[in-house]
This record gives structure tokens, sequence and C-alpha cells, in this order.
């Protein structure tokens, strides 16, 4: 077999999943001319998890990548099975938006979409060496030994770097659901100089429909109507499938015990780190002795398959015990597992050696994203490819990195924590993660991200009228509420009274009484006769704007004070080791994690405020002496 | 953090004439003219650099006193930025109660050095200064880092700590709840998620409460001796300072300033200062004196009034007595080893602290001591309890406790849980930021501690 040459690109993508999807959409449609690399054609957009996308936070960051042009949203909406907005009742910040999606069709759709797309070669190919040439780009070879020439590349390899799977006692090399795993260019990387390390992650048991006893399960219904992710997506139609619930009791408890030897986490094979936040069946049991049950949720995987998910009940115990322990559980009884529970460990990069747009350090051109970078969750990996496929194309374009900060969305909150505080466990993104987060919330990703897709190029100009009218809209409305005076009636303090909150005397501003929290547009209907006819989503925003008011202008002022220190830049070749002052653990870290301004050293931890305070006067000082020689 | 408006007592703490408080910063001249009102009712907003205007500072609308007030604008001022320094007079009291009013509408309190450092980071102080300023740096986190905890410290530090444990507990329950909505969290009670945060909040207020009978331990009690002439005042400051620092003669009218001393009784320091003899005086140099003592009276932490035991209440010690109301006061009958004459009725209107005994004979002392421990809060004070150990503390416990109340009446007024996470959070930064855990420029710039305040 010999080497041939195949081909020239803009951006190569290493990865379809859905890090990689979003990355390959960015840089083709800001004109890079882009490949996509996938083992397996069939394993595109592939959900190997949950069928479900969003969640707590997660939601948050799918709006706020379809605010900025991403994918993800729009394939959830036209794929979804069941909508629920969780965290109703507990204030606008948390709450969350997720989607039950139909699997293989978000895999179709997916694929047809970057099929569709301009500029951009879907290939089926494992790459299994990447190297860089004198001029900068990067020769990537295929396990049929093509070989392409890519001006950027971007990671997002998933599960698959390395993918070893272990039930129980048996372990083989495979990446998830069985799809052959890259076997060779975590090699490669680590020969070019980047370290890689183990990460562990799992998957429960999914099981056939007519098994399971659903009648005697509790019910979890959709929201109606359902609210779709999109801004785009006008209306979503009925949710089309229900939920059901179930918990484990003390027999299954008892059979995992009694099995704990087996386990590969327990027993000691799995080298990998698993998430905390989304732990095994045995880890909950074993860590939460006390706990007499667990709870799991049943969600299908589709319209066109009898195949159930077990929200949950992850596990990497031996399958004939996966088999008794399910069948411990209410409804699942004789249930026919139909493809076993399993834990993955794969290779992933430390990414604080990464900068806030992706791209490694030390390695020019070359990005990475996703479970790759560290993170866990296909919103996360959407977030991260979406960033570094901008980022890789501005860099083809000669044009200006694209960062988020902390303060503008939830993204840019996670590639901080990735960067900055780098991950010691798969990165998984919750909303008590950002300090900032009565005003990033999931109803306002447009307003605060849209623009910004305008101005990237990646929002179209029929979306951006109507992104404009919804803010004129929700101006106007705004100033209506705070001029509409409601005049005292029986009627009104009627609503007041029975809302348990004071009647008035005399007319009232309708802006005061969207103030109580005990009121809200709905309620008001009756006696806000002049309303017009707009949707909920203005009156969403100007509700949430007026009961907020406070919290928000405070928020407001804390952005303030952080923006002014992340504006301060550190330059990129300090050698931190000769700055006297800096105390030895922080030359380290500094040196190592390399931050770019001093907001983002603040965070290090190992990184006091004293060394802080170096560095502020290190920078006033150099500042000062450049504009000396300037003069001179 | 930095470009916050930051201030502090710029002169030396003690009786000089003149007290000054300066005010740098963006809001600068903004926080200024909402405690100071001008004569000439002109807002200082509207004043240029470099000028001087006369009028009074106020505390929650009262008057606290006469005061100058003088404007730099940016870049043309020490620090390069916007600074106002009130020049008010001198005295413990007077200045430190200005700077509190001046905190409490928006400033935060400098730290030392801060002024020079801002000076720097303006382009206003050259190289060899900022060289300086790293060594100091560095000399100073070795030295912390060496250096041992006080009790004090160590105790305050536990206190926080138990007051943020309770509330990052509370807080993590909230993040749970809301991060993990299916996963059998407990749901939050509102009852026990209120009173939880109420006792923090307690704890928080008996810190900031405790302040000032801390202060009393490790600052000193500013005290004023007071009396007509005459009835042995100087004798009793001699007696309590333990030397003869005032002039001691039977001539009326003989102590015709302000004498000062420094005396500690009971393990409390009391900055002591002997005033001329309040009377009617006919001599111009006397009344000076006279006047200044009736100022000092007002000012002073503590009033040792002086009456003689052997003689009627003559008309400048009921004048007197109606100036006592309202001070924390020792009444010293003095002079008890001879014929007791005195109406102590008429004293005991103004305080319940009297205490009788013989200067010059150095009876009734140990009473005057206790006196003393009492007034000054300290009898019931353990010197190893937790105490704020100056106002950078003092005013994050406040933020703090402030955040904690802003918590409750959003629990109370019914709002969701989010908007009471956030205010929740707010207050453990401030307390992190108290114990040295949070990275902020505040905690950052107290490595410039080498640095006298104000310079």
């Amino acid at each position: 077999m010999s080497i041939y040459f195949a081909g020239n690109y803009d951006v190569a993508v290493i990865g379809a999943g859905h890090a990689g999807i979003e990355a390959a959409l960015a840089a083709a449609r800001l004109g890079c001319k882009t490949a996509i690399f996938t083992i397996n054609m069939d394993a595109v957009g592939n959900c190997p998890c949950n069928p479900s996308i969003g969640g707590t936070a997660k939601g948050h960051l799918v709006r706020e990548i379809d605010a900025l042009g991403g994918e993800m949203g729009k394939t959830a909406d036209e794929c979804f099975l069941q909508m629920r907005m969780l965290n109703l009742g507990k204030g606008p910040a948390v709450h969350s938006l997720r989607a039950q999606i139909d699997r293989r069709k978000y895999q179709d759709v997916m694929k047809h979409k970057l099929e569709l797309t301009d500029n951009l070669d879907m290939r089926q190919a494992e790459i299994t060496d990447i190297e860089q040439n004198n001029d900068g780009t990067w020769t990537l070879t295929t396990r049929m030994l093509a070989q392409f020439v890519a001006k950027t590349v971007i990671i997002a390899t998933g599960t698959y770097l390395g993918g070893k799977i272990f039930i129980g006692e048996v372990s083989y090399e495979s990446g998830p659901d069985g799809v052959f795993p890259a076997t060779f260019l975590g090699e490669s990387l680590r020969k070019l100089g980047i370290p890689t390390r183990r990460f562990k992650t799992g998957t429960p048991a999914r099981v056939k429909r007519s098994t399971i006893d659903l009648d005697s399960l509790e019910v979890q219904e959709g929201d109606v109507p359902p609210v779709p992710f999109s801004y785009d997506t006008e209306s979503l139609g009925e949710n089309k499938v229900v939920c059901h619930i179930s918990y484990t009791n003390e027999n299954t408890k008892k059979i995992i015990l009694d099995n704990i030897h087996r386990s590969p986490l327990y027993g000691g094979k799995i080298e990998g780190v698993g998430p905390r936040y989304c732990p095994s069946l045995e880890d909950k049991i074993v860590r939460f002795e006390h706990k007499e049950r667990h709870q799991l949720f049943i969600e299908p995987c589709g319209l066109d398959t009898e195949e159930m998910y077990l929200q949950g009940m992850s596990s990497s115990l031996p399958e004939e015990v996966q088999i008794q322990f399910y069948h411990t559980i209410p409804g699942l009884e004789n249930a026919l597992i139909m493809r076993p529970a399993y834990a993955i460990e794969y290779d992933c990069i430390d990414p604080t050696t990464m900068n806030a747009t992706l791209e490694f350090r030390d390695f020019s051109g070359l990005y990475g994203a996703g479970q790759f970078n560290g993170s866990s969750g296909y919103e996360e990996a959407a977030a991260q490819g979406l960033i570094a496929g901008i980022n890789a194309a501005h860099k083809v374009m000669g044009k200006d990195e694209f960062v988020l900060d902390r303060a503008s969305s939830y993204i840019g909150t996670l590639i901080d924590d990735l960067i900055t505080k780098g991950a010691n466990e798969p990165y998984r993104m919750m909303t008590s993660r950002s300090e900032y987060r009565l005003i990033l919330r999931q109803d306002n990703a447009d307003e605060r991200l849209t623009p910004i897709g305008y101005e990237l190029g990646l929002i179209s100009k029929e979306r951006w009228a109507r992104f404009n009218e919804k803010q004129r809209l929700i101006k106007e409305e705004m100033k209506r509420v705070k001029h509409t005076t409601i005049p005292s009636s029986e009627k009104l303090n009627e609503i007041l009274v029975s809302r348990e909150t004071s009647p008035v005397e005399g007319g009232i501003r309708l802006f005061e009484l969207l103030k109580r929290p005990q009121l809200n547009y709905k309620v008001l209907q009756e006696v806000d006769i002049l309303r017009p006819d707009l949707p909920d989503a203005i009156f969403e925003q100007v509700e949430i704007a007026i009961k907020y008011e406070g919290y928000i202008k405070k928020q407001l002022a804390q952005v303030e004070q952080m923006r002014k220190l992340e504006v301060k830049t550190l330059p990129a070749d300090v050698d931190y080791k000769t700055l006297s002052g800096l105390r030895l653990e922080a030359q380290e870290k500094l040196n190592r994690i390399r931050p770019a301004n001093i907001g983002q050293a603040s965070r290090i931890s190992g990184v006091s405020p004293a060394d802080i305070s170096v560095l502020l006067i290190w920078l006033a000082k150099r500042s000062q002496e450049k504009t000396t020689t300037e003069v001179e | 953090m930095e470009n916050l408006t930051i201030a502090a007592i710029s002169t030396a703490l003690g009786q000089g004439g003149i007290g000054v408080i300066r005010i740098s910063g963006e809001d600068a001249v903004k926080i200024a003219d909402k405690v100071f009102k001008k004569v000439s009712g002109e807002l200082l907003c509207d004043a240029k650099g470099y000028t001087a205007h006369f009028g009074y500072v106020y505390h929650n609308n009262e008057k606290i006193d006469e005061c100058v007030a003088t404007v730099f604008r940016a870049p043309h001022s020490y620090t390069g930025e916007d600074v106002v320094e009130f020049s008010c007079h001198g005295g413990v009291y007077i200045t430190k109660t200005v700077l509190r009013t001046v905190l409490d509408n928006g400033a935060v309190i400098a730290q030392s050095g801060e002024f020079t450092k801002r000076a720097f980071l303006n382009g206003k102080l050259d190289l060899t200064q900022a060289e300086a300023v790293m060594d100091i740096i560095g000399a100073k986190s070795s030295a912390a880092a060496k250096s041992a905890l006080s009790v004090h410290e160590g105790a305050l530090s536990l206190k926080i700590n138990e007051v943020k444990d309770e509330l990052v507990n509370r807080a993590a329950h909230l993040c749970a709840w809301a991060d993990y909505p299916e996963e059998d969290i407990p749901e939050i009670e509102f009852e026990a998620l209120i009173n939880a945060i109420k006792e923090s909040s307690y704890k928080l207020s008996d810190l900031l409460n405790n302040y000032d009978r801390g202060k009393a331990i490790r600052e000193g009690i500013d005290t004023v001796i007071v009396g007509r002439p005459n009835v042995g005042k100087s004798t009793l400051m001699n007696l309590i300072a333990g030397c003869d620092k005032s002039i001691v003669t039977d001539i009326a009218g003989t102590t015709r300033d302000i004498v000062e001393e420094t005396a500690i009784v009971k393990d409390i320091t009391l900055h002591l200062s002997d005033t001329a003899g309040i009377r009617d005086a006919d001599n111009a140099i006397e009344k000076i004196g006279v006047d200044k003592a009736k100022k000092r009276l007002l000012s002073a932490e503590l009033v040792i009034a002086v009456f003689d035991a052997s003689t009627k209440l003559c008309d400048d010690d009921l004048d007197l007595l109606s100036q006592l109301n309202g001070t924390n006061c020792i009444a010293v009958i003095n002079k008890e080893d001879l014929d007791n004459k005195i109406d102590i009725e008429k004293i005991k209107e103004v305080t319940d602290h009297i205490v009788f005994m013989s200067a010059k004979n150095s009876t009734g002392f140990s009473d005057f001591e206790d006196a003393v421990e009492k007034i000054a809060g300290t009898d019931k004070f353990d010197s190893s309890s937790a105490v704020l150990c100056n106002e950078r503390q003092r005013s994050l416990a406040k933020n703090a406790f402030e955040s904690l109340s802003e918590a409750i009446s959003a629990l109370e007024f019914g709002m969701t849980y989010d908007a009471v996470t956030v205010a929740l959070e707010e207050s453990i930064s401030y307390l992190c930021e108290l114990t040295g855990e949070r990275v902020t420029e505040t905690v950052v710039d107290n490595v410039f501690h080498s640095f006298c305040v104000g310079k």
C-alpha cells in the first residue's frame, strides 16, 4: 500500500459527533473549504448515551448555540419526541429546556444537513496520524494512507480515541455502540508532544419496550404546549411520547453490593476518571449507602424502535449481574435487555494547554473540542465545536480570534473553566458554574448572542430582521407597562387577594403589579384590557426584566468589575519564572496555564492575590517602559 | 477591585488640629456630594479641580462637623484620579465618623498604601518607586506566610467560617436542587432556609456590634477629663497615667490647654485628655481652652466628669452636667475624704457610673477601674472571642450582612430561589474575601501594607 495525496482543505475536522458537526458547519458556512472525517458514516451525530438534548444548564448551551447560528437546537426541534421545561417555579435563571429526541432521526437529519452544506466534504476515514508541516499547515494521514493537507485541524474524537469498553470482567477496544475506535491517533498526538490521559464514562442498558410493564409505572408527560429550542422554530406540534419513572429497591442494592468486586471500576481495571455528576448505579449505591432507592426514567429512543433507555442506571457490572439487578426494578421484572450497559474509557487532553479559542497554545492551527477536551455531554461538545470551528475559520481568513467571556454566556463560562481550571473529571455544565446566572438565562440567549452571531456571519438576514423586531416589541411593551395605570376595581382586588398579595386603593401602575412575585401576565389579563396581542416570549422578557430588575442590575455591576480585569492582557511570551515577587507555585502554574489576561489568572487555583498584585504592577511598569521607549 | 472609589483618613490619627479624609476614584466627587453640603448650596460635581469649598459634613442628615472640601480633578491629583479631601476638625471621633459616613455612601476603605499604588498605576510615580513596591510585596508575602494568626484573628476566622460554611451548605443545596431537578434532591424548606439565613445574619450583626467594643481593646478609648476648675482633674489624670504631666497647682485655671496622655486601665487603653476647667472664663486665653474642652467633650468616646464632693454643685457644675447627657460618662466624685456636701441625685440623673474617690489619696481607684471596664463593655468581653480587627473587615462583614438581609427580604417578598441564591452567594463571596479565600483586588491590595495610609 502506498501513500497518496488526497486533497487540500482550509479546515479539517476529525470526528463527526456533536462537537465535530458544529465545528464543520461553522467553518464551512464562514466560507472555508472544510472536510469532516468520521470512522463510520452511520455514526454521524450519534447519541450513544441518553436520547435527549438539553437539561439543566445544557438547555442554556443549546439555546446559546442556536443564538449564534449553530445547528443543535434546530435539529433537536425537528426530531423532538417530548419537550419539558425543567425547574419551572424555581426562577427564570434555572429554567432549562430538555427534549427527548428520536435518536436515529437526529442522526439522519444532521447528516443530511452536513451533506447539503456548501464547502463541506464528508469523508469516512480513520485519521491515524497528524503532523505539522514546515509552512504551518497540517498533514493528516488516513488508515488507507490517503494524505490531506489542511491549514487548520479540529480534533473532536469523543470517546473514540483509544476507546475501550468494559462490561464486568470483559473488556475490548471499541468506540461507542460497537463502532471501532480510533487506535492510532492518540499515539500520533503523544509523539507530537501532546500528552493524553484517560477519562471514563458509561451508559445504561437499552431494553425492549413490550417487555416493560409500563402500565404499572408513574408517567411523565411533556409540556403543553411544547416550547422549541431554536429561535427559528415557529411551532413544534404535540409531544409524541411520554416517559416513565421507577425506582430501585433493597434487592437491587443487594445484588449490586454482592457483585461489586466484579465491577471493573472497583476491581481496579479502569484507570480512567469518571464523572461524579453522572455516576453509575454501583457508584451511587456505594457512595450513598443509606439511600433506600434511586430513581430511574424510562425514555423511548425513537418512534421506529422498541428500544428504551434507562436513565440513571448506567453500570459496568457483568452482563448477567445487570440482568439480575434490572429485573429487581418494578416494571422491569421481565425486561429483555437488548444492549447491555457498559463503561467506556478514552483518551483526552489537558484543556489548560489551550487558549480560549480552543487552539493548542503550542501548536498553531490545531484545535480541540468536546470530550477530547475533557468535557462530558453532547451540548458541552457542540458548544466547543462551534467556537473551535469559528476560530479555525477566522485563522484561515486572517480574522481576529473569537472569544466569549464568562459574563456573555454559559459557552464562555464552560471554556473559561476548562482552560483556566482544567478538568479533573469529565466536565459537565451546571447552572451553579455561572456566577452571572440571573443574566445568562436560556430565555434571553438571543438577546445576548444573536447580534454576535450576525456579526460573525452565521445568522441570516431574515433571522436578524426577526430578532430586531422582537427586541423592538419588547421595548415597546416595556414602555406600555411602565405607563399603564390599572384603575382600582373589585376585579383587580379580587385577583390580588386570591394571589395572596395586598389589595390596592386607587389606581396602580401595571409595572408595579408585575413587580410582585405573586402576579404575572396571565393572572392580570382580565384587568389589563389594553394589552396588545403579542407572543408570550415578549411578555416573558418584560416580566423578568421587571421582577428581577434589582438583581439584574447588581449582576451587571459585577460583570463590569470582572471585565475590567479581563481587558488587562498578559503577554503570551513572558517567562513567569523571571518575575521576582511571584511565589513558586504561581510561577509554575502561570507558566503552564498561560492565562490570556489578569481575570483568567485570578481564577487559577494556586495563584494568590499577592501574585495578582505582582502581575498588575509588572504590567503597569511594562506599559510605562513601552511608552517611554516609543517616545524615545 | 480596581477603580472602586476608596477613602481613608490621611492624617495621623490623634488629636491634631485638622483631620483629612481623602476620597479617590471615579465616584469620589459623587460620593462627596452625598455627605457634604456646601454653604452656598452648590454641588462639588460642578466644581473645578484645585478648588476649596466650605460647608458641612452630614451623617444621616445630622451635621457632624464643619469642613473644607478640596476638589482635585483627574489626572491632576496625587493618585491621578478624581480626589476630594475633607479637612475637618481633628480628633479620632470626628474624623472616623466622617470616614464611616463616606464609606457608607459608596466608597470602600483604602488599604495601606493604596493611594500610592494608584498613583503609581496612573503613572504618577516613577520606576524606582515601582521597584520599591515590588520589594514590599515580596517581603510582605513571605512575612505573612511566617506570621502566626493572633488569637483574635484565629477566633474571627473560626467564626466567619462557621457562618460561611452554613451559608455554603445552604447555597449548595439550592444549586443541587436547581441543577438536578429529577434526582431526588430534598426539597428546599422555606422555613429552614430563612431561619438558617437569619441565624447567620444575627451572627454577623453580633460581630458588627462588637466591632466598637473590640475596637476599645485594640485602639483604645478616646477619653476626656472634664470638670470645673480645681476639682482635681489633673491629679486624677496623673493618678491614672502614673506621672506628673499636668501642671498641678491650687490656682484655678492652671491647665490652659488639652494635655494628652495614654494610660492603661484594666487592659483598656485610654487616650486621655485633661482639659482646662470648664467655667465662664474671663481670661481670653483661658476661654480658648474652655471652648476646646467643651468641643472635646462632644467628640470623646468616654467622658470622665470630675466633681468636688466637698462643695455643693455650682453653676459651672450644673452647666457641665447638662452637657453630659448622651455621652458615655463616669462621674468621679473627688475629694471624698473631705466633708460630703454634694447633691448626688442631680448627677445620678445623668449617669449610672458614679465613683467616689480621692485622687490625692488614691482611694476609690479600683471602683474607678471597674467603672471604666464596665462602660467600655469589656467586663463581658472575652479576649479570645472573635473580633473584626479593622475597617476592611468591618466593611466586608457589613456587606455580607447586607447581602443576607437582601436574601431574607427576597424570601419574605416571595422571590424565586434563583434570586435568593444570588444574594446568598454574594454574601459568601464577601466572607471569603474576609478570610482571604477569594481573589479580588481588594484583598490583593493588602499587600501594600507597608505604605502609610494616605500617602
